[in-house]
């Protein structure tokens, strides 16, 4: 499995983690997909604690954090 | 020691307030971060602050910007900040800045500042400041707020943090904010800064994101 963790108001409607099984995604850009996340809208992608990019491959164990802009002042 | 700073002391050093009181820092922004930031360097007892906005009150900024009141409406915002500068701490030197950090002025702004404290509104202005940072080997403070959630971290000159954290293509779609989010990032913020001008130990590079609604402190990086 892998696990993806939401952040801020990406958990909105998501909640805050969820694992998906590992045999159906290959990059973190298909778990942006299948949570109908647009890439604009992911200003910091970590795989493992690692700062990653959609094209980026994951694999089972994996943990995916995933944290929206913010940028207000 | 000057009565007023006499509660800082057990959580300061008297030396420590003094090192304060001869530091410079700027502000970039005077809206909902640069409001409370500006409060707290004043009550804190930093020596100089100077403080940009080109921007003027209006009705939406009142359920948070704390230098906003149905009386500032249509007002400068760094004129509003320079007039509660003298009211709370008439012992700070206050440089009102009525402009917006731009290319052009941003390294003149920030020129003889001991550290620069972020409360802009846009990624643009941020890079741009970051940039202006880095030249000048100035410290930045980083912060920003979008609803329930909060961010900050110390940039030191040369750190691309802000353009990992705001890669190109990114957008910020929301503008929503609550009375209660701009005061906890700005205390953050402050708390960064005192460490920093008081030489105290400090891990830089590292994004400090707080979620209010989940009350729940992430550090990145």
């Amino acid at each position: 499995m892998i696990e993806v963790r939401f952040f801020a108001t990406l958990r909105t409607d998501r909640g805050k983690i969820t694992q998906v099984p590992a045999e159906e995604v290959s990059t973190a850009g298909d778990l942006l997909r299948r949570f109908e996340i647009p890439a604009e809208e992911v200003a910091i992608l970590l795989i493992n604690g690692f700062h990653s990019k959609p094209e980026d491959a994951v694999k089972d164990g994996d943990v995916i954090s995933l944290f929206p802009p913010v940028g207000g002042g | 020691m000057d009565e007023r700073y006499i509660r800082n002391l057990g959580a300061l050093t008297e030396r420590e307030c003094i090192v304060l009181r001869t530091k410079t820092v700027f502000v970039a922004g005077c809206g909902g971060l640069g409001g409370y930031l500006i409060e707290m360097l004043l009550r804190l007892g930093v020596g100089t602050i100077c403080a940009a906005d080109g921007d003027v009150f209006e009705t939406s900024n009142l359920n948070r910007q704390l230098l906003s009141s149905p009386l500032t409406l249509g007002r400068s915002k760094a004129e509003a900040a320079a007039i509660r500068a003298a009211t709370v701490n008439p012992d700070v030197h206050f440089v009102p800045i009525p402009q917006f950090v731009t290319e052009e002025n941003a390294a003149e702004l920030i020129r003889g500042c001991d550290a620069v404290l972020d409360a802009l509104d846009n990624i643009q202005a941020r890079r741009i400041l970051a940039r202006a940072c880095t030249q000048a080997d100035i410290p930045m403070i980083h912060g920003a707020i979008c609803a329930w959630n909060a961010q900050a971290a110390v940039i030191m000159p040369g750190d691309d943090l802000i353009d990992r954290i705001y890669p190109e293509g990114v957008s910020l779609n929301s503008k929503a904010s609550l009375s209660f989010t701009p005061p906890f990032c700005a205390a953050m913020q402050v708390a960064l800064c005192t460490r920093l001008l008081t030489g105290r130990p400090l891990e830089t590079g590292r994004l400090y994101v707080a979620d209010l609604l989940d009350m729940e402190l992430t550090s990145l990086f």
